[in-house]
């Protein structure tokens, strides 16, 4: 059975792990055949969210769901850049019916404490 | 950076000066230029910004005693670039020396060459409109940052502008430049099937800079003439790279607002509504670009909303007097404005015009109508024409009530002291 384990960190918290610490879980986890993948992301204001209504591909900033919408899935996806990464998003089907948001990964550094610092909304 | 004091020995006063003088004159005209093609060359608005003030202070130290380079621009943008690979590498050096030697030396052979030629250079231009304009930045920040980056306002400009404080605004531009950063977003001019979509953006943040400019939407100062030049200023170089018909209705729309801007209040700074403007005062010249503009964005097969309402501004621009004014094909144009574009405010101009053309009585009755929808409740011209339509039809209380409401939404001096005015002058 594969499990997805979603972090969620409030912005005071959000250099509270370091890269170190989080490099050895996932290091520690890949030696027993149990990490699939997994990264750390830039904050929510670097969000971008895509829908598409009647075929046309609607881009907001922000991670704005809306309330009643909940996590449904997810794809990890390699894109040249944002504009790319909103087209591909667009093509997931569920974007017709509710919302993509867009959120780039970091990359976890060795020996760095401090990542971008989340900004509150 | 004109306030960089350079004294350079074996040259003249008069001359360094005069060097001194041009170096200024082309930061003001070309700066903005500059910076774009160092994003693009370097990759990065905060290394671009600090290469482009490098350049200027090499020019400065350099060009009184050498005289000036034969293509100054492109002297500053190679001096920009090379100034910021030489900084890079220093910083790299002092970082990672011992375990990533070999990073300096990648980076000065990928950076790419500059290529000097004219029309690359207005492309670097567009990319920054375009990244600034991102439908993934926040609109409000979208505004700030073409202010900041592409016209080159400071912080506390684009504060006083829109009455906002400039911590606020700096937090934007700074959020914004991170999201650039962190989410990749490209630098460069959408491809030809992404074009419209992000043109109407892009044209969006111009009409708002400019109606900031026109009309500001509170504070002492009915105009605001810096903002709606920089406007037009942003509309003519997208006009010159994307000849489209709503670019030209844009411009021209700018264009034929700006044509009445002397004479939109007393010197008092009191306002003057557009019937009682002295048209021999309208400047002409603003006028005959506007309307050709207009004509030929009505040409297009698909004509758009802001060819719509420059077409309306062209007809009041054209006209002798308010009487004289073709109301009928005022109010035409309004209908086909809001086929393709549903807008209450678009109606409540439509009531206006109704008022000239079919009496105060019918436009009552339309706006009453637009109003029991309750999405005007709080828009102060909406107040202000339901009362002016009750003064005329000398229903005086309803007309105080409704100059009263308007009153309470209106924070901007000049349209407050007229509606003030309006009010003071009903009969008992």
């Amino acid at each position: 059975m594969k499990y997805l384990c979603l972090v969620y960190l409030s912005p005071e918290h959000w250099n509270s792990a370091p890269d170190d610490a989080c490099l050895a879980c996932g290091e520690n986890l890949r030696q027993k055949g149990q990490m699939l993948g997994g990264s750390p992301l830039h904050p929510a204001h670097t969000a971008t969210t895509v829908r598409v209504r009647n075929g046309q591909v609607s881009v907001t900033d922000g991670p704005f769901a809306e309330t009643k919408e909940q996590l449904a899935g997810f794809y990890m996806i390699e894109a040249r850049d944002l504009n790319d990464a909103i087209q591909i998003a667009a093509k997931i089907p569920p974007a017709q019916f509710g919302s993509i948001e867009v959120r780039p990964t970091r990359e976890l550094v060795p020996g760095v404490l401090q990542a971008a610092a989340a900004v509150g909304p | 950076m004109g306030t960089v004091p350079i004294y350079p020995r074996g040259m003249p006063a008069a001359d360094s000066a005069r060097i001194r003088a041009e170096i200024d004159a082309l930061y003001r005209r070309e700066s903005r230029r500059i910076f774009a093609t160092l994003i693009r060359l370097l990759g990065d608005f905060e290394r671009a910004e600090e290469a482009l003030h490098e350049a200027f202070r090499a020019a400065m130290e350099k060009w009184p005693g050498e005289g000036l380079p034969q293509n100054p621009v492109s002297w500053l943008v190679s001096a920009g670039r090379f100034k910021s690979i030489d900084k890079q590498r220093r910083d790299q050096r002092f970082d990672h020396l011992e375990d990533r030697p070999d990073v300096s030396e990648s980076l000065t052979d990928n950076a790419p060459a500059f290529d000097e030629r004219e029309e690359l250079l207005e492309d670097d231009r567009l990319r920054l409109v375009f990244t600034c304009c991102h439908p993934a930045i926040a609109p409000d920040a979208q505004v700030a940052l073409t202010l900041r980056e592409v016209c080159g306002l400071a912080t506390e400009e684009i504060a006083a502008a829109f009455l906002t404080p400039a911590p606020t605004i700096a937090q934007r531009i700074v959020r914004a430049k991170g999201k650039i950063r962190d989410a990749n977003i490209p630098y460069q001019v959408p491809s030809r099937e992404q074009l419209p979509a992000r043109v109407d953006s892009v044209l969006r943040v111009v009409y708002l800079v400019f109606n900031e400019g026109y009309s500001a939407s509170s504070g002492d100062s009915a105009t605001r003439a810096d903002l709606s030049g920089e406007a037009i200023r942003l509309g003519r170089l997208l006009l010159e790279l994307i000849p489209e018909p709503e670019v030209q209705g844009l411009l021209a729309l700018m264009l034929l607002h700006e044509s009445r801007r002397e004479t939109r209040a007393t010197a008092d700074g009191d306002l003057i509504l557009l019937d009682e403007q002295d048209r021999s005062r309208w400047n002409r010249k603003l006028i005959e670009e506007g309307a050709t503009l207009t004509r030929a964005a009505l040409s297009s097969p698909r004509v758009g909303p802001y060819s719509l309402q420059a077409a309306i501004a062209a007809v009041h621009a054209e006209s002798p007097s308010a009487a004289e004014t073709d109301w009928s094909e005022i109010i035409g144009l309004y209908d086909l404005l809001l086929r393709i574009m549903p807008s209450h405010i678009i109606a409540l101009n439509r009531t206006v015009a109704v008022a000239q053309l079919q009496g105060p009585e019918l436009a009552l009755e339309h706006l009453d109508g637009l109003l029991a929808d309750g999405v005007l409740d709080d828009y102060q011209l909406a107040h202000a024409a339901r009362a002016d339509f009750c003064r005329r039809l000398g229903r005086n209380a309803e007309a105080r009530s409704a100059y009263t409401r308007a009153i309470e939404l209106t924070a901007q001096g000049p349209a407050r002291r007229f509606l003030e005015r309006r009010l003071a002058a009903l009969p008992a």
